[in-house]
Parts: structure tokens; C-alpha cells; sequence
């Protein structure tokens, strides 16, 4: 049995610690986040223009469980020598890293498809981009709403 | 201990896309996620995902953090010629896991 005195202490004390938690958390999270998205989308694409369309990523818009997340891409293309897709990358905005898989790929893989589990810290979008063999880049973002975090320690924003 | 499943079709006709599954057993631990202690558990994924079909690399992932534990990768590849597709996973702290899956093309 807790007395009102324990309980208290207790109280107090928890208190303390998640307000130490707290200052722990770098406070420009969601800034340095949005850079590292940013940096991240830079080393894929360079200064070329990323176009929308021709990708169709797939990702369910409302998630109970961002540990595991059923994501597939898929993308437009013949996939002949002449016209392929050379790689497929997928990025997120508010997880830790912004990195989530990058697919090289060529005309042997018959179609420009992806199928796969990823986790999610946030409520956030997710973009897909695509490098076709002309040098190309063609992108699909989708938005979605997390409700348990994948790294719940890290994902608060 | 290291475990991984592939499902290729038997036998497929010259020329078909075929769809093949992977899943490999492994936590993918992110490097994010901290002990009750408050230390931060080290990093431990696989990193690079290969499919070479007859010695030809058809398809290649780089995974990051962000992948599921046990990750799954789907794809589709061409059934070119009868022979043996072979699968690897290398990662952290040397894991690496080879698979084989032979494919009939009439």
C-alpha cells in the first residue's frame, strides 16, 4: 500500500525526470530534421528538378503501429535498355534519419516495383523519388497519420 | 541462427515477370533506442540486400534504420533462362546471409 507520503515522492520525482527528458531533446528537432530531409534529397537528385508522376507509392493513410508500416512503389516505365528505371529511392521527413531504402535496379527487373515493412516516428510524408535512365527524376509523396511511434523516445516533436 | 525465406515460382514461361519474396530474420536495431539505464543500444541493421539471377545482378536495396525488423523485400524480375537465383544480406557486426532458388524456364 503507497502512503500519501511515498506517493508524493513518487510524483515529484517523475516529474523531474521527464522534465530533464525534455531538456535533453535538441529544441530545433524539427528544423534540423527538415535540413537533414533536405540534404538528403540533394545528394540523390543533385540540381536536377524532380517532376511529379509517373511513381504510385502506396502506404495506408491511417497507422496503428509505425514499427511496421506496409509500403510498396511502384513505377511507370517499359523498363527496355533504352528506357528504364535505374533506381527508386524512398526518403520520410520527421524520422530520425531521413533515409529509409534506395533500389538500383535495371531492365532485368521487368517492372519498377517495391514491396516492403518500414517503421515511422511521426505523422508525417512520406516521398518516394525515381531515377529514370535518361537521368530523370520522378517523385510521389504520401501523407500519413501515425499514432504509435516507431523510436517513440527520439519521435517526439 | 540467421534465417531467411525466399519464394520464387518453380517454373515459369521464357520471358514472364515473375514476382519473388524475400524475408530475412533479423531485429534491425536502430541505434536510436536507448536501455532503461538511459545508454543507447548500438547500431545494428543489415545494410545491402543483392539478387544476382545466374550471376547477373538483377536487383540491389540499401536499408537504413527505418526498415522493419525482419525485412521483407519484394520485387519482380524477368525469368531470362533456367538457373539459380542467389540472395545475400550483409550488415553490421559481419552478418551475412546467402540463399539460392532455382527457376525452370520452358
Amino acid at each position: 500500500m503507497t502512503t500519501r507520503r511515498e506517493f508524493l515522492v513518487l510524483a515529484a520525482t517523475s516529474l523531474a525526470l521527464s522534465e530533464a527528458a525534455r531538456a535533453q531533446l535538441d529544441p530545433n528537432l524539427a528544423a534540423n530534421r527538415k535540413a537533414a530531409f533536405q540534404e538528403a534529397l540533394r545528394r540523390i537528385v543533385g540540381d536536377t528538378q524532380v517532376r511529379r508522376g509517373r511513381v504510385k507509392l502506396q502506404l495506408p493513410p491511417l497507422i496503428d503501429n509505425g514499427n511496421s508500416v506496409p509500403l510498396s512503389v511502384a513505377v511507370e516505365s517499359p523498363m527496355t535498355e533504352a528506357d528504364h528505371v535505374r533506381a527508386i529511392h524512398v526518403l520520410t521527413e520527421k524520422n530520425p534519419l531521413p533515409d529509409v531504402a534506395s533500389v538500383r535496379l535495371g531492365p532485368r527487373a521487368g517492372r519498377a516495383t517495391l514491396s516492403t515493412r518500414v517503421r515511422l516516428a511521426d505523422t508525417q510524408s512520406v516521398t518516394a523519388i525515381a531515377q529514370m535512365s535518361d537521368g530523370s527524376f520522378w517523385s510521389d509523396s504520401a501523407e500519413v497519420v501515425v499514432t504509435l511511434s516507431a523510436c517513440l523516445e527520439e519521435g517526439l516533436i | 541462427m540467421a534465417r531467411a525465406i525466399v519464394n520464387v515460382p518453380a517454373r515459369a514461361k521464357r520471358g514472364e515477370i515473375v514476382e519473388v519474396k524475400t524475408l530475412a530474420q533479423h531485429p534491425m536495431e536502430t541505434g536510436f533506442r536507448r536501455t532503461q539505464t538511459g545508454e543507447l543500444i548500438p547500431r545494428d541493421i543489415i545494410r545491402r540486400f543483392t539478387c544476382t539471377y545466374n550471376g547477373t545482378e538483377v536487383y540491389r536495396v540499401d536499408l537504413h534504420p527505418a526498415m522493419s525488423a525482419n525485412p521483407l523485400i519484394a520485387f519482380s524480375t524477368i525469368a531470362t533462362e533456367t538457373g539459380t537465383l542467389a540472395f545475400q544480406w550483409a550488415g553490421d557486426n559481419g552478418y551475412s546471409v546467402t540463399e539460392t532458388a532455382s527457376i525452370r524456364v520452358e
